[in-house]
């Protein structure tokens, strides 16, 4: 048997099932490119020519070689390593995948960054690329990083050849650099940045479920309705719908959780099963008797660690009163086994010695309540995580620091205090700040599902940045589609809309806030009661200053440029020259701002549509046409669109003549300065957050140095702030694209269902408390907390409200006469570590 | 990650760098400990908006009372870094080891060392 747990049936068959459902999500998910069929490179033909999943694996402390960084020919830490970009992707020729797979700049960064890391030696990295696309949010520091701090070299060039040196296993890549000169350079390694393709196997699903799919089996959805397939019912998260990384993954499924949740709203609640936990049983006049149960997680901790020498010295420690080992603390049997001994044994404290709390404190705690305890007599020693896993090479030190940590878990347990959660009612009322596509769609989501709605706009009117544009690059009308969206939201019963209106005061805590608000035109006051906020506040293109932008008629913004476009044609336009990263990837602004490539495409095309013979130039340092966007950008250099490409420190010059506007920009193929006279020059200007300064503080919430507000995770929580109850969508998080700004509505709707659909919510009980006989109302405690929550009652002591309580304990610490203590952290507590760690040394 | 860091390290969990009380750490020195660190997220970035400033503050309140009694204001550090960066953790432990290393025990041991001796 080779699952130790014997949680695998081996003898397990295919079993078919009916289920009758509602609504289909499909994220089905995407795989890697096989390069085995491209000869050029020499992939399946020479060892130490890897795929980026297989150079991932390599990394992996789980892998072929445990983490060690070596090339598979010879086993020898490689010296030189080369990554080939787009590899099954931006390729018509070979793999015949047009696309981008948005995700393999980044992962090859990654990659490179943490090959450094595990080298011993100096480890030389280079990414030879056709541009770096770094247009995520915060991406452009990451490689900003890469390049000037690490020193990861990125060569734009085109890959001709890949060949083995006979006898070393080292490798010569052939390439053409930007000036078109055929060079070559000997690597240790190759890896291949493969792209995102749709499986074989996804596409039949699709077609068994007659779900429409593009010419590289993506699925289609329309730009408004970026959740929704061809099907009405089935919708879609995720990489199906084109290639895209963890966070727009995550915020995709979220909208596609929303659109499901909106057409089955009237099922909610239904179906559910609720647990019945028993009546508490009291500890107060127990004698402490502690119960320690030391994992071997299968050979993860057993390997390294002497498990049963840790579990008998468990047994001699004070209070203990019974000791186990298992294979997997937690299987369902071990619960199961750990619930017969709690109450067999009378245990009143419970240590599991395993991996990370982290992942593992709720179940065990679960186990807990499962028998009468109450959850916070719970104690983790992380022997795992902490370390067998990283000091696996020593087993006499891990096994002496396993005893350490339990002895340390063991002491704390034995002070550990039943504490109560507190159960709050919730207001069901939403309040969305802001009111453009992303506010008027979360709205519109959290409405339809039957939550009152409030949305606050500081202008006069509804739209936001949206009202400036015109389409998106599919040719999707934008402004009708805002009339509607407009429409739809101004007539819904359940919206109300509060314009000309602003935030000035917010109190409370997650489900029950109080927001004060001025509400134009005559700024009288209101207070309105709501259990969640949605941020929706968008950004601003940014006003140049570069390039005589604001001294020449002729000089204009892309979205001036698309009006101007819908406005008077461009029959007159001969020549137009675009310049792409204005005020964006800069010293002062270094992200990306991600929507401006495309911008300029969009526009170009638009041009040529309307003027054939129009000359166009656009003057870019990478184009990040990610995703489907790549087949734009191909269209655009097959209608004779010129790109050329500048880098950052030698940037076009611009002149106002009276026969045009003069750029002067270096072409990179003919190595020399180029003067094109210009009809009109359009800027690229970034995208610049709206001015929330004031709204942030309010709010007391964490933006970043460009002004975005920050997300509680950047990867798995992209629509959550990390106070509970606050929601984030659209621009206000990062720049991006009118469909990608909906999906993340509806993404932030659907969190804030989830917390809206409860009747109550349980508070943690870890937060502070105020001995009112110590206190000295010296108000440290007022001026340290940062939610500023301690307030002086009526008996003329500190107060903390336990609901509104965050649980740091900052105060706890700075409090003088020691009259506050934090939950499950008091001071014994930590202290009781600190003491049995070092029982003995002095 | 699975990095491997020097095995004399002991982890106290704590909400929040900025519950690190002093007398945590100075208490630690006091039972015999040879170094202290305390790692908090980046600053700027504190899950709790600046219990990571705090922390620091203390940890250079806890060096100057150790500098002045002469245990060493070195034995006892700030780091700062986010949940991204497992391999800077594990930098820090090698770090800090090698530090203490340097300054060798805690002078307070020296003292129980002659005694049985």
């Amino acid at each position: 048997m080779m699952c130790l747990a014997k949680a695998i049936d081996y003898e397990d068959s295919e079993r078919r099932s009916t289920l009758s459902v509602g609504a289909v999500i499909l994220c089905p998910g995407s795989e890697g490119f096989d390069p085995s069929g491209l000869d050029v490179f020499g992939y399946g033909k020479y060892s130490n020519v890897v795929t980026s999943e297989e150079f991932e694996r390599i990394l992996s402390a789980s892998g072929p070689y445990r983490g060690h960084l070596m090339r598979p020919l010879d086993r020898e830490a490689p010296k030189k390593i080369a990554w080939i970009q787009c590899v099954g992707s931006r390729d018509i020729n070979l793999s015949g995948n047009g696309y981008c797979s948005s995700v393999c700049c980044m992962y090859a960064i990654k990659e490179s960054m943490i090959a450094k890391e595990h080298s011993h030696d100096e480890l030389d990295c280079a990414i030879f690329n056709m541009d770096i696309r770094s247009f995520g949010k915060d991406y452009e520091k990451y490689y900003n990083r890469a390049k000037d701090e690490q020193g990861v070299r990125f060569i734009r060039s085109r890959i001709h050849s890949i060949e083995e040196i006979q006898g070393t296993g080292d490798l010569i890549i052939g390439y053409t650099d930007e000036t078109g000169l055929i060079k070559q350079e000997t690597f240790s390694m190759v890896v291949l940045s493969v792209g995102l393709r749709i499986p074989d196997s996804v596409a039949n699903l699709a077609r068994r479920l007659r779900v429409d799919m593009n010419r590289y089996n993506f699925a289609v959805t329309p730009p408004f309705d970026p959740a929704q397939t061809s099907r009405p019912g089935i919708f879609i998260g995720g990489a199906f719908q084109g290639p895209k990384d963890i966070p727009s993954s995550v915020t995709e499924a979220g909208a596609a959780a929303c659109a499901a949740g909106t057409l089955l709203a009237d099922g909610r609640g239904t179906a559910t099963k609720s647990v019945e936990m028993p009546t508490e049983i009291d500890i107060e006049k127990a004698e402490t008797r502690i119960g320690v149960f030391v994992c071997n997680c299968g050979i993860n901790i057993g390997g390294v660690v002497d498990v049963p020498a840790v579990a008998d010295y468990a047994a001699t420690l004070p209070y203990v009163s019974f000791v186990d080992q298992n294979l997997f603390t937690c299987s369902q049997d071990t619960q199961d086994k750990i619930r017969d001994v709690i109450k067999e044994k009378n245990l009143n404290r419970v240590v599991v010695a395993s991996c990370s709390p982290r992942t593992h404190e709720p179940l065990f705690q679960e186990t807990l309540q499962a028998c009468g305890l109450n959850k916070y007599l719970f104690e983790m020693a992380n022997i795992r995580d902490q370390d067998s896993w990283v000091h696996g090479s020593d087993p006499k030190s891990a096994t002496e620091k396993a005893k350490d940590l339990v002895r340390m878990a063991v002491a704390r347990a034995g002070l550990l205090k039943p504490l109560t959660e507190k159960k709050i009612s919730i207001n069901k009322r939403a309040l969305v700040i802001g009111g453009g596509v992303a506010g008027m769609n979360a709205a519109l989501s959290l409405a339809d599902q039957g939550f009152e709605t409030v949305i606050v706009e500081k202008e006069a009117q509804l739209g936001g940045l949206a009202g400036d544009l015109t389409a998106t690059i599919e040719g999707a009308d934008i402004q009708r589609y805002l009339l509607e969206l407009v429409d739809k939201v101004s007539n819904h019963a359940k919206i109300q809309v509060l314009t000309e209106s602003l935030i000035v005061g917010f109190s409370g805590f997650k489900g029950n806030f109080t927001t004060e608000i001025m509400v134009g035109p005559g700024m009288y006051e209101r207070k309105i009661d709501h259990g969640v906020v949605i941020l929706a506040t968008g950004a601003n293109e940014y006003k140049p200053t570069e390039y005589l932008y604001g001294q020449d008629y002729r000089v204009m913004t892309q979205i001036e440029l698309g009006k101007r476009l819908e406005a008077k044609g461009a029959e007159d336009l001969k020549t137009v020259v675009m310049i792409q990263c204005v005020g964006s990837r800069n010293e002062e602004k270094p992200n990306c701002s991600r929507v401006c490539c495309q911008s300029a495409v969009k526009n170009a095309l638009h041009i040529k549509e309307l003027n054939p013979d129009a000359m166009i130039y656009i003057l870019y340092r990478d184009m990040r046409m990610y995703g489907l966007l790549e087949d734009y950008y191909t269209e655009a250099r097959q209608q004779g669109i010129l790109f050329s490409n500048f880098t950052q420190d030698h940037p076009p010059k611009v002149e106002a003549t009276d026969e045009g506007i003069m750029i002067t920009f270096k072409d990179h193929i003919l190595q020399r300065d180029l003067i094109i006279p210009a009809d009109l020059l359009a800027l690229s200007a970034g995208m610049v957050a709206e001015d929330t300064e004031e709204l942030a503080s309010i709010l007391k919430l964490p933006r970043n140095n460009e002004g975005y507000f920050i997300e509680a995770h950047v990867k798995l929580r992209p629509v959550d702030l990390a106070n509970d109850g606050i929601f984030l969508c659209g621009t206000a998080h990062s720049p991006k694209l009118i469909s990608e700004t909906i999906s993340q509505s509806l993404a932030a709707a659907s969190r804030a269902t989830i917390f809206l659909s409860q009747s109550e919510i349980t508070l943690s009980a870890v937060t502070a408390k105020v001995d009112p006989d110590l206190c000295a109302a010296c108000l440290v405690c007022v001026r340290a907390c940062p939610y500023g929550v301690p307030r002086i009652n009526e008996e003329g002591v500190s107060e903390i409200d336990e609901a509104l309580c965050h649980g740091c304990g900052i105060c706890a610490a700075e409090c003088p006469a020691k009259a506050i203590e934090l939950n499950w952290y008091e001071d014994d507590q930590v202290m009781s570590k600190v003491e049995a760690l070092l029982k003995g040394v002095l | 990650m699975r990095l491997n860091y020097p095995s004399n390290i002991r982890i106290i969990r704590v909400p929040c760098t900025g519950k690190v009380d002093l007398i945590h750490i100075l208490r630690a020195f006091e039972k015999g400990a040879d170094g202290v660190y305390v790692v908090g997220c980046l600053e700027g970035d504190c899950r709790f908006s600046n219990g990571n400033l705090r922390a620091r503050k203390r940890v250079e309140q806890a060096q100057q009372i150790l500098n002045a009694i002469g245990i060493g204001g070195e034995r006892v550090q700030m780091y700062n870094l986010s949940s991204g960066e497992g391999p800077r953790f594990a930098e820090f432990a090698l770090e800090m080891t090698e530090k203490i290393k340097a300054l060798g025990i805690n002078p307070m041991k020296l003292a129980k060392m002659k005694k049985v001796a």
